[in-house]
């Protein structure tokens, strides 16, 4: 979507250089105040009804931009903007318009059923008394917790409160949706029945801000993805243009035992390299070296390999993940 | 369904009552199933008030016994306030429970409100436990002299402590350690509050602080109407008392709600 094409008022979500700063000190005899930049800048646009990506590693700025826009933080400056309304200034008119889905165990209240917590967040959501129980239910037939509403929640699975945590975001029928990693620790089942409710909820109409780690959930769900890199956008745009992005990168996965880190040093040194990342698998290590004009390095990354027990060297096209990788490394 | 239809909402003030009652309620039902919270309201003002009341019974008879039960409970409910309310807040950090709280489009005093007020009503399981006590053990009779009055002065002191636990409740959504300075709080409150030993043998210069403690009056009030005595006007300082509680709380938590959100204290991290 080309951002010049929306007029203002069409989009549900609007951060114009956002900058966000925490506080803290450090040392135990000798207290040193600190102050961490976390958020550097973030300017971004969604449209209604669009399903947005925001996308970067741990401790990038993705989920204090997600609660700057959920009323939970203030900014230390910038202009934040959801549908239409400022979220210092309007912070309780924000909420009645915003859900907020975030991944993880915690967030609910174990002691009480899950008929309970939803019964508690209607009231503090104002729905109308008579309609409690017809809207309670639609949420959980529409999460797959019917049935299960009565039992406690420190009995539930992972997957279950996940599903709980959706049903509490839907129950006020909110037009914008913040999902902060939902599929986070879900087993593959419980996850792509996720996917395919924040997939039906975008089809209905719903304005989707989604982080994830998972970078073909994001190329499967968003229309577009910002990948956000030490608290700045790095880069922004479809997943297929993201993806052309690296078109011309080939990427080099080596399956090898016992590959030192001076060895990865010198690949990156190497003239057409990059980037160099190495995951570990049981007791394998994966190395994938984005180059240009792989088929000639192949050799001299053999030779650097000398003396490792190499299973399998072989290039592919590069994925969303390698356009992201390639994003969050550089510099 | 149409987001308006879901949310369609009564005027927010009609509502406020309610989301007040039902966040009572809802706390109340998880703290009181809480094993730390049971601990809390029972153990330690039994253990006072069974010192109290041995010390009664070994001669110091200048008193009857319900007067030491009744000061128990009250300490009990005092105790439950101090620790639940700071304890109820950071669990409630610690489970990720304080953002989702701050979300939702209410004002958060009530909120908090709700909480805090479910909190001391977990501690009527002191006074139930001092009473019965006394009865059981030190073979009191346990006679109120106004039933009616004394329910009412039990509300109305539960209230009242709800509400002093607003205000101290308010530092605890700021800073993350607060509880560990509040929980400094409940022996000098105690003391001064006359709930063990009178306020006449207390020195002059606690009394202006205890004029000003919710508990003073609660127990005045409570050993009134159990006793036999005027309860009326140590209730109306009591309500007097909740009155300014609720005005400080109401002030106190919106600009706590702001500092907490530029601080970044609603998260445990």
């Amino acid at each position: 979507m080309s951002t010049a094409a929306v007029t203002r008022g069409e989009f549900a979500i609007e951060v114009e250089d956002l900058r966000r700063t925490y506080r803290t000190t450090t040392g135990t005899l000798r207290r040193r105040r600190l102050e961490v930049e976390a958020v550097r800048g973030v300017s971004l646009h969604v449209a209604r009804g669009e399903l947005f990506g925001l996308l970067g590693p741990n401790g990038a700025g993705k989920t204090t931009t997600i609660r700057v826009l959920c009323t939970l933080l203030l900014p230390t400056s910038g202009r934040v903007m959801v549908q239409g309304l400022d979220v210092v200034q309007s912070a309780r008119e924000v909420r009645r318009q915003i859900g907020y889905v975030f991944g993880g165990d915690r967030g609910l209240y174990d002691r009480l059923s899950a008929l309970d917590n939803l019964r508690y967040f209607a009231e503090l959501y104002g729905l109308e008394p008579r309609r409690h129980r017809a809207r309670i239910g639609e949420v959980l037939e529409q999460v797959g917790l019917a049935g299960r509403e009565r039992e406690r929640v420190e009995g539930f699975s992972r997957g279950m409160r996940q599903r709980l945590h959706l049903a509490r975001g839907l129950l006020h029928d909110p037009p914008v949706l913040f999902f902060d990693e939902p599929t986070i620790g879900v087993d593959p089942v419980g996850a792509r029945e996720v996917r395919q409710l924040v997939a039906d909820l975008s089809r209905a109409g719903k304005t989707i801000l989604l982080t994830t780690h998972y970078m073909f959930e994001a190329d499967s769900l968003c229309n577009r993805i910002a990948v956000i890199s030490k608290g700045q956008i790095v880069a922004e745009g479809t997943p297929q243009a993201l993806k052309a992005a690296v078109s011309d990168v080939t990427v080099v996965e080596i399956e090898a035992y016992g590959v030192a880190d001076p060895v990865l040093d010198s690949m990156r040194a190497l003239d057409g390299v990059d980037s160099v990342t190495m995951e570990t698998r049981d007791q394998a290590q994966l190395v994938l070296v984005q180059a240009r004009e792989a088929s000639l390095l192949t050799g001299r990354l053999l030779q650097l390999l000398e003396g490792v027990r190499v299973e399998r060297i072989g290039t592919r096209e590069p994925t969303l993940e390698d356009a992201y990788v390639a994003l969050v490394t550089a510099g | 369904m149409s987001a308006g239809r879901a949310a369609a909402q009564l005027g927010p003030p009609l509502r406020w009552p309610r989301v007040l009652v039902v966040g009572w309620f809802y706390q109340l039902k998880m703290q009181a199933q809480s094993g730390f919270m049971i601990m809390t309201a029972l153990v330690q003002p039994l253990i006072f008030a069974t010192i109290a009341m041995a010390d009664q019974q070994a001669g110091n008879r200048s008193l009857p016994i319900l007067f030491y039960a009744l000061g128990a409970g009250i300490m009990g409910i005092w105790s439950t306030v101090v620790f639940g309310c700071g304890g109820v807040i950071s669990w409630q950090r610690h489970q990720g429970m304080l953002e989702p709280l701050v979300m939702a489009p209410v004002p958060f005093v009530l909120v908090l409100m709700g909480i805090t007020l479910g909190t001391a009503t977990v501690g009527l399981y002191s006074m139930g436990a001092t009473l019965l006590w006394a009865a059981v053990v030190f073979r009191a009779h346990v006679q109120l002299a106004d039933p009616l009055a004394f329910i009412l002065a039990a509300v109305v002191t539960v209230v009242s402590l709800g509400l002093l636990g607003l205000v101290m409740g308010s530092s605890f959504v700021l800073y993350r350690n607060s509880n560990s300075i509040s929980n400094m709080l409940e022996y000098p409150v105690w003391l001064v509050t006359g709930l063990l030993v009178p306020l006449s043998l207390l020195p002059g210069w606690t009394h202006p602080l205890a004029y000003v403690l919710a508990p003073t009056w609660g127990v005045q009030a409570l050993r009134a109407a159990a006793l036999g005595g005027q309860p009326l006007p140590d209730l109306g300082w009591c309500l007097l008392a909740s009155l300014a509680y609720l005005a400080l709380g109401v002030w106190l938590v919106g600009r706590v709600e702001v500092r907490a959100r530029s601080a970044a204290t609603l998260t445990f991290q």
